[in-house]
């Protein structure tokens, strides 16, 4: 069930630094790492939950509610801080994040707050899952969309393709996957360490209504996904083209962010950068 | 087995608009009568294991009780991180069915074999395992699982296994059947190993040995009050598993044990040898090959008791 409404993408792009801000601020009080992967996805997450899905806080167990999986779960901070900014929760409980006995850790266990649907961490677990969904919102008659959150890495799992094989032969229309392409994986470029590029054509082949988008552009990610065709029998891939560490100059495109943790002047300047200082 | 399988499928999917049933590209004609029942509920997932127990999950999150079923080493050891992850970890009311247990598939070799989804499965939190003796164990062991509402492992033979039960008896996960009544030897049986249980309890009878002979259907949790009853009063308890004697079934009666020093009776272990296969043969002939024979284990259990004559 699509969400139609017309958001103000002004908003939420200032929504988004201030979700920066906070990631940055976070890592550094913790510790914990997957800073960049996690500025990397922020606007594909805005995107979702400020316009295109149909979630109620105070409904977050409605069955009719859309779904998202968050499936690159190294990166969950961008979403507890989503969830919280939403509403599922209050924005206090992400000063517990990665602390001893918090609900908050560094990977997401299952049910630990209200809006995370599924516990990720280990990769190419979430579209399999988001598809199962899909599936079910088919066979119980009730009409929502699923979306799954991926990183450019994770599409080296075999079971990403096996997934996305199986989907469309079931004609399974209310499917959104995002590859939140930052070009990077843990150790070095995506492109290089597996035959990535073509993503896009890719997932077309497998049979999906695929998109190259800006993955920073607000507007662009919502677009690609309202404008894609329903009836097809064809599910939704959006290859969202991005940059790792996104919004602080000195991290933007430089893996050394998959796991450095920013120190107090690196927070100070980030923030400023991120307007909100 | 199988064929009770599709056939309680076919029954259950009629009555309860939650069951879906996932094929692993399997099953060739089994299901015709359950997709004639719910076609929008069978999905056959294709040669992709570790997709289908994400599928799966994803279903059981949305309120259906799905039940995978495929070749038992594709449905375990294949998508094991699967089953781990999703299924166990949401603690998700997903029916993973496995069929060919054990040596079921002797002729097609190791990577048809299995022996060491017991050992696998039951290590997980919050997954049961569920060996069914006989078809009709089967039909029962679906139906509890389905009312158990967790992760449930269920280990099939293949087919045209002889029927230990006239009908279908008491069924509670966690608690063995006694098939026979004996006071000197007690045969602890899971899965398809029941017939030669019952064939050595009757040589044992020729030497004057009386043994008892139960389905201990499920493997994990297991039967504790059972075991400490037959620990207690028996002479033997007897093993039986056609799975790898590390980690299955009599591993995890060994590990209850140690706990337990006071216990009276010797354990022996009946199950297959830690090595593959690289020669032709059928499901007997692997038996022969690991000592899986009424003979062998009556030999053995002579054994036992010499021991234990000397020990005293």
């Amino acid at each position: 069930m699509q969400n139609t409404q017309t958001p103000d993408f002004k908003e939420l792009e200032s929504l988004a630094k201030k979700i920066r801000a906070r990631l940055v601020v976070m890592s550094h009080r913790t510790g914990a790492a997957h800073l960049g992967g996690a500025l990397s996805c922020v606007d594909i997450i805005v995107a979702c939950y400020w316009a295109l899905m149909n979630v109620d806080p105070q409904k977050a167990f409605d069955p009719g509610r859309d779904r998202l999986i968050f499936s690159k779960g190294h990166a969950i901070a961008t979403l507890y801080v989503a969830l919280a900014m939403k509403g599922f929760y209050p924005e206090e409980l992400l000063d517990s994040y990665a602390q001893c006995g918090s609900k908050l850790a560094e990977h997401p266990a299952p049910y630990c707050v209200p809006g995370l649907e599924v516990a990720t961490g280990s990769l190419g677990h979430g579209l399999p899952v988001g598809l199962g969904m899909a599936m079910a919102g088919a066979i119980n008659h009730v009409p929502y969309d699923v979306f799954v959150v991926m990183s450019d890495g994770e599409c080296n799992e075999g079971s990403v393709w096996e997934a996305a094989m199986l989907a469309p032969a079931r004609s399974i229309e209310n499917l959104v996957v995002f590859v939140d392409y930052n070009r990077w994986q843990a150790t070095g470029r995506s492109e290089e360490i597996m035959a990535l590029p073509s993503l896009r054509q890719k997932w077309e082949a497998f049979g999906w209504n695929a998109y190259d988008v800006d993955g920073h552009d607000i507007r662009a990610v919502v677009e690609a996904v309202r404008l894609a065709p329903r009836g097809d029998g064809k599910p939704v891939a959006v290859v969202a083209h991005t940059v790792k560490g996104k919004g602080v100059s000195f991290m933007e495109d430089d893996n050394n962010w998959h796991y450095r943790i920013p120190n107090e002047e690196e927070v100070q300047k980030a923030l400023k950068e991120l307007g909100q200082l | 087995m199988r064929n009770a399988f599709a056939s309680e499928m076919t029954n259950m999917a009629s009555e309860d608009r939650r069951i879906v049933l996932l094929s692993g590209d399997i099953g060739n004609r089994l299901f015709d009568d359950y997709k004639g029942h719910a076609p929008d509920r069978f999905v056959n997932c294709g040669i992709a294991e570790a997709n289908m127990i994400g599928v799966a999950s994803g279903m059981a999150m949305c309120g259906l009780r799905p039940i995978a079923y495929t070749i038992t080493p594709f449905i375990t050891a294949r998508c094991y991180e699967q089953i781990k992850v999703d299924v166990c970890y949401h603690n998700l009311p997903v029916i993973i069915v496995g069929v060919g247990g054990g040596l079921s598939y002797a002729e097609l070799l190791s990577t048809h074999h299995s022996c060491d989804d017991i050992a696998l499965l039951r290590i997980l939190p919050n997954m049961t395992v569920i060996c069914p003796s006989d078809s009709h164990e089967v039909r029962a062991a679906l139906r509890a699982a389905v009312a158990h509402g967790g992760p449930v492992y269920i280990r099939l033979g293949k087919k045209n296994e002889p029927l230990i039960h006239d009908s279908q008896p008491e069924f509670t996960i966690g608690k063995g059947i006694v098939i026979r009544e004996g006071a000197d030897v007690c045969m602890l049986s899971t899965g398809n190993l029941m017939p030669l249980a019952l064939e050595t309890a009757a040589l044992f009878g020729d030497d004057g040995i009386s043994a008892r002979v139960v389905s201990f259907h499920t493997v994990k949790p297991l039967d504790e009050d059972l075991l400490t009853e037959a620990f207690n009063n028996f002479d033997v308890v007897i093993t039986l598993e056609e799975h790898g004697l590390l980690g299955g079934f009599g591993s995890s009666v060994s590990e209850w044990l140690v706990k337990r020093p006071a216990a009276r009776a010797d354990l022996l272990q009946i199950g297959v040898d830690d090595v593959f296969c690289y020669e032709a043969g059928k499901q007997d002939d692997a038996r022969r090959t690991f000592n899986i024979t009424k003979e062998s284990i009556v030999e053995r259990t002579r054994d036992l008791y010499r021991n234990r004559k000397q020990g005293t």
